[in-house]
């Protein structure tokens, strides 16, 4: 059995204490949240709260971080199962449940900040615009712009007071063509990157 | 000579007037996104509220367009 001390070794001694008592909520477990909540699992933060519905299917494995085996499996529990697998030490909340505006604050509440990870623009405007008018002091982590692929350049961050909006602004899905896994994955680790240094910089670290 | 009356869309000078809204920004970017959020003065504009919130001279309006994918 592993100790926790082993576990959290060569970490950054200011930042990680801080990450270990913070909570970040990510909205949607596809193939945004799949990714920055595993980084995010492996960076040290104490407490991720999960909210997504779906079940994993056989066209989430392109880009999501799910397994052959899984196919069928609530992906919160997917999740939650394959980031146990490499930390026993997190606390996971799951939610099954497609947020709403009704029930956004019951779900992520505790959080100190919010990951949106949801597939649909009309779900975006409604979760920021939801999480802005309810929690005015606190910072909303999106994505806007992950289609295709290369580019690298092109990927950006933009802040507007607590409104970050991570991608290239521009770029969108081609009819049956899946975001491909390493354009999303360096978005959503663009964004976990970023509450990564929120919560660091909110102690003035 | 009276400077004119300006406002500001994603960092674009418009030309200000009394009576303008927030729905009227869009319509003077030529903006055709469908999903946005709007923030005026660092405020959130709540879609519900685009046809009726004045825009105040020298507003700083930025425009998020949201597209899908995740």
């Amino acid at each position: 059995m592993i100790s926790r001390a082993e576990y959290f070794s060569k970490r950054d001694p200011f930042a990680f204490p801080l990450w270990q008592k913070a909570t970040v909520g990510i909205a949607g477990a596809g193939g945004l949240g799949s990714n920055s909540a595993i980084s995010l699992a492996r960076a040290g933060i104490g407490t991720l709260i999960i909210a997504d519905y779906d079940l994993v299917t056989l066209e989430n494995l392109n880009r999501q971080q799910y397994t052959l085996a899984q196919i069928g499996k609530l992906k919160v529990e997917a999740l939650a199962e394959n980031i146990r697998s490499f930390n026993p030490f997190i606390n996971l909340v799951l939610h099954p449940v497609k947020i709403t505006p009704a029930n956004l604050n019951a779900i992520f509440k505790e959080a100190d900040l919010l990951i949106e990870a949801l597939d649909e623009a009309d779900q975006k405007e409604m979760l920021i615009s939801c999480w802005l008018s309810n929690y005015p002091k606190k910072h909303i982590i999106a994505a806007s712009g992950i289609a295709g692929f290369g580019k690298n350049e092109n990927i950006y961050g933009e802040r507007y007071g607590f409104l970050h909006i991570v991608g290239d602004m521009k770029s969108e899905l081609k009819p049956e063509i899946s975001p491909i896994a390493t354009r999303v994955a360096v978005v959503a680790n663009m964004q976990a990157n970023l509450a990564l240094e929120l919560i660091a910089k909110a102690k003035g670290i | 000579m009276a400077e004119e009356s300006v406002f500001l869309v994603n960092g674009n000078k418009l030309s200000w007037k009394e009576g303008l809204v927030v729905a009227d920004a869009l319509k003077m970017m030529n903006y055709t996104f469908k999903m946005l959020v709007i923030k005026m003065n660092g405020e959130l504009v709540k879609r519900e509220n685009w046809q009726t919130t004045p825009i105040p001279e020298n507003a700083d309006i930025k425009v998020i367009h949201l597209i899908s994918g995740g």
